[in-house]
């Protein structure tokens, strides 16, 4: 299921492809196939675009009505919880592959929903771990005045809070509107975006929450002051990177790029890799049972390779994948978190995102 | 006809060397992936002796069955280069299919099996022409490559599908799959053929896999005191002749793993440089030499005494060697 709206983005490297996702699931569908060869089993993909303001539940009846088990949700928290609540009546199984909402995976998770995205929470302590290794503790907060921005925002307080680091001030970027693409912007925009960082108390880097992409990647080089940009620009935390090529990732890389020849996105990897959860377990379990693929999914048996040096596993408190954070700057990666001495009891991938006893999650 | 000349002259050479050279002194060769380099190592001094430039990305690296050739697989020039034991130069290639990583040589000394990582094909090069002669299609990012004593079964590993194919080498096809745990990265046989032993890197296991049922026979853990499962990868594995005694480097848990080859238990866990990936033997066994790629460093563990008795810097990120038999 692919979510419906149109993405405007500042950058037009950015754009994303009209297979954006779907790509990366037809590439697992074939890795699935390979393997499956020499297993006697094979798999298929279907993908339905939702039309704007369309409700998921018509389309998730057809898909039960046609025995489908495994559904790739690309949507937003709403429509995938309205999804997930009309499919768990006729025993589907969701993988989230988009929405990074933390409330999915506290207060409204589902027994029925995978996360394959990593949460908000998650994004923010890769990148929070890595600032505090750097002892760059001073952040100067900037989100937008959009509702995602807010949450990312509330995500980046509380890696402050959990690695040391202080928010010195916030500020909010207000979207008053207006085309993200004119012929002369550029002029203005080197002056506003001076003279809204001005006057800020002491700070090593800028952290910028604007995901619905307002005014994060105007800041690098134009900060009033000259200053370091992380968060929604520069340096940016997440699933994947189109130049990841570590852990053998580059013969994944090379793969996407000679099928669909372009470059491998965060969404794409997410759908990979849900694709290939599926994969793993029907193989593993040489079932093709829907419930007891989804059974070992959550079980402590499961893992995946990933191409991020550790196997990928499942909590079994929210159903989050539990996955390494990339941090890129746009043009390579600059590192991984964990951070190195960041330690955990169980696992160190734990230190991302709401952990056991922070739960919220009651899953049902 | 010049190339077969050189060959004759070559040969008489490393005859005299071997003549001259003290006993007990072998040389190891160690591909080091990041440099494009190979160092040269007298194993009577422990120190590198030489280094030679080679390709972009060396990383699967061994010699020749007759002792006259290192071969190593230059991945990112999706070829293979062949070194002259003699000189020590590069003198040719072998024509492997894109980014060669591992290789294994039949035990006459003629084919080449050589697991192609980016086309989920297994080539097969005719080493005395130095030609293609084949390939196999296997799992999703070919990489472990073993040959039963024998020669009748060829073993590659298949990392994205967590697979050992078994393949046999007359007929070229696979006869069958057994699934290990995640990202399998290397495959031996004991010496007498009786077991495959697979590792999963990511799965943090070795599978010893029965190889005329074609099953798991049972799983080989490891536990380092005060260390979390996730760094214990293993990678290279190498068994004595005789099959009483495995290794198996433990990535970057920087530990290799000394397992008992009949109770399949780990008997001792020796501290080597960091993220230990391949290993061979001096041909008495007296000395097992492992690489290390993010120190850049070589170990030297007494085999007898099970200790790391040295280590020796080499060049960037070394990543696979192989001793001579001289």
């Amino acid at each position: 299921m692919v979510r419906p709206e149109t993405v405007e983005t500042i950058s037009l490297l950015d754009q994303p492809a009209a297979n954006n996702g779907t790509a990366g699931a037809q590439l697992a569908v074939r890795d699935n196939n390979t393997t499956g060869r020499f297993l006697d089993q094979s798999f298929s993909l279907e993908a339905m675009k939702l039309a704007d303001e369309a409700d998921p539940a018509t389309v998730v009846t057809q898909f039960a009505d046609r025995g489908v088990s495994f559904v790739l949700a690309d949507l937003p928290a709403q429509a995938l919880l309205r999804a997930a609540d009309v499919g768990r009546e006729r025993g589907l199984v969701f993988f989230n592959i988009a929405a990074t909402d933390d409330r999915l995976r506290q207060e409204d998770c589902r027994a029925n929903v995978i996360h394959v995205a990593p949460s908000r929470a998650m994004l923010a302590d890769g990148l929070g771990q890595y600032l505090a290794w750097k002892r760059w503790r001073r952040w100067l907060l900037v989100l937008g005045s959009h509702e995602p921005d807010k949450l990312y925002a509330a995500a980046f307080r509380r890696a402050a809070v959990r690695f040391g680091a202080k928010v010195v001030q916030e500020r909010v970027f207000e979207d008053t509107g207006g085309a993200r693409r004119t012929d002369t912007g550029l002029v203005q925009i080197q002056s506003q975006i001076a003279l809204f960082t001005q006057s800020a108390p002491a700070y090593d880097v800028l952290v910028a929450a604007d995901e619905s992409q307002v005014f994060a990647p105007y800041l690098p080089y134009r900060t009033s002051e000259p200053k370091l940009v992380a968060g929604s620009a520069g340096l940016v935390p997440s699933s994947w990177d189109a130049a990841h090529d570590q852990w053998g990732a580059i013969q994944l890389q090379n793969r996407f790029g000679r099928m669909f020849s372009r470059r491998m996105t965060a969404l794409d990897m997410q759908a990979w890799t849900a694709v290939r959860m599926v994969g793993e377990a029907v193989g593993r379990t040489q079932s093709t049972d829907a419930a007891k693929t989804f059974a070992y999914i959550k079980s402590a048996d499961f893992a995946l390779a990933a191409f991020k040096g550790r196997k990928l596993t499942v909590r079994d408190w929210d159903l989050q994948l539990r996955q390494p954070i990339l941090l890129g700057d746009g043009r390579i990666v600059v590192s991984v978190s964990p951070q190195e001495g960041f330690l955990h009891q169980y696992s160190e991938l734990d230190t991302l995102g709401f952990d056991r006893p922070e739960t919220q999650c009651h899953l049902q | 006809m010049w190339l077969r000349l050189l060959l004759v002259v070559t040969s008489m050479a490393l005859t005299e060397m071997a003549l001259t050279d003290e006993a007990g002194a072998y040389t190891a060769y160690v591909s080091n992936e990041r440099s494009n380099t190979v160092s040269v190592i007298d194993t009577n001094k422990w120190e590198v002796v030489k280094t030679i430039k080679v390709g972009q990305r060396p990383r699967g690296i061994a010699h020749t069955k007759d002792q006259k050739y290192v071969l190593v697989a230059v991945g990112d020039d999706d070829t293979i280069q062949i070194i002259d034991t003699a000189t020590n130069q590069v003198i040719g290639t072998l024509p492997s299919g894109p980014d060669p990583e591992l290789f294994v040589e039949a035990p006459d000394g003629k084919t080449l099996y050589v697991a192609n990582e980016d086309d989920n094909t297994v080539t097969i090069i005719d080493i005395p022409s130095r030609a293609q002669i084949g390939d196999i299609q296997v799992g999703v990012e070919p990489e472990g490559m073993g040959i039963s004593p024998d020669g009748n079964v060829l073993v590659n590993t298949s990392e994205t599908t967590n697979m050992a194919h078994f393949i046999d080498t007359s007929t070229r096809k696979v006869v069958a799959s057994v699934l290990v745990d995640a990202r399998p990265r290397f495959a031996a046989f004991k010496q007498d053929g009786s077991e495959l032993w697979v590792s999963s890197e990511v799965g943090g296991t070795v599978s010893v896999i029965d190889p005329v049922k074609h099953a798991v026979r049972q799983k080989i853990e490891f536990k380092i005191t005060g260390m979390r499962p996730e760094p214990i990868q293993p990678v290279g594995i190498n068994m004595t002749r005789d099959g009483k005694t495995g290794f198996v480097a433990l990535g970057p848990a920087n530990h290799v793993a000394v397992v008992d080859g009949a109770t399949h238990q780990v008997v001792k866990y020796l501290l080597v440089g960091q993220r230990v990936w391949h290993m061979a033997f001096t041909p008495d066994e007296k000395y097992l030499l492992t690489t290390n790629g993010v120190s850049n460093d070589v170990s030297v563990i007494d085999v007898a005494s099970l200790k790391v008795i040295n280590t020796i810097q080499v060049g960037q990120l070394p990543w696979g060697i192989t001793i001579s038999q001289q």
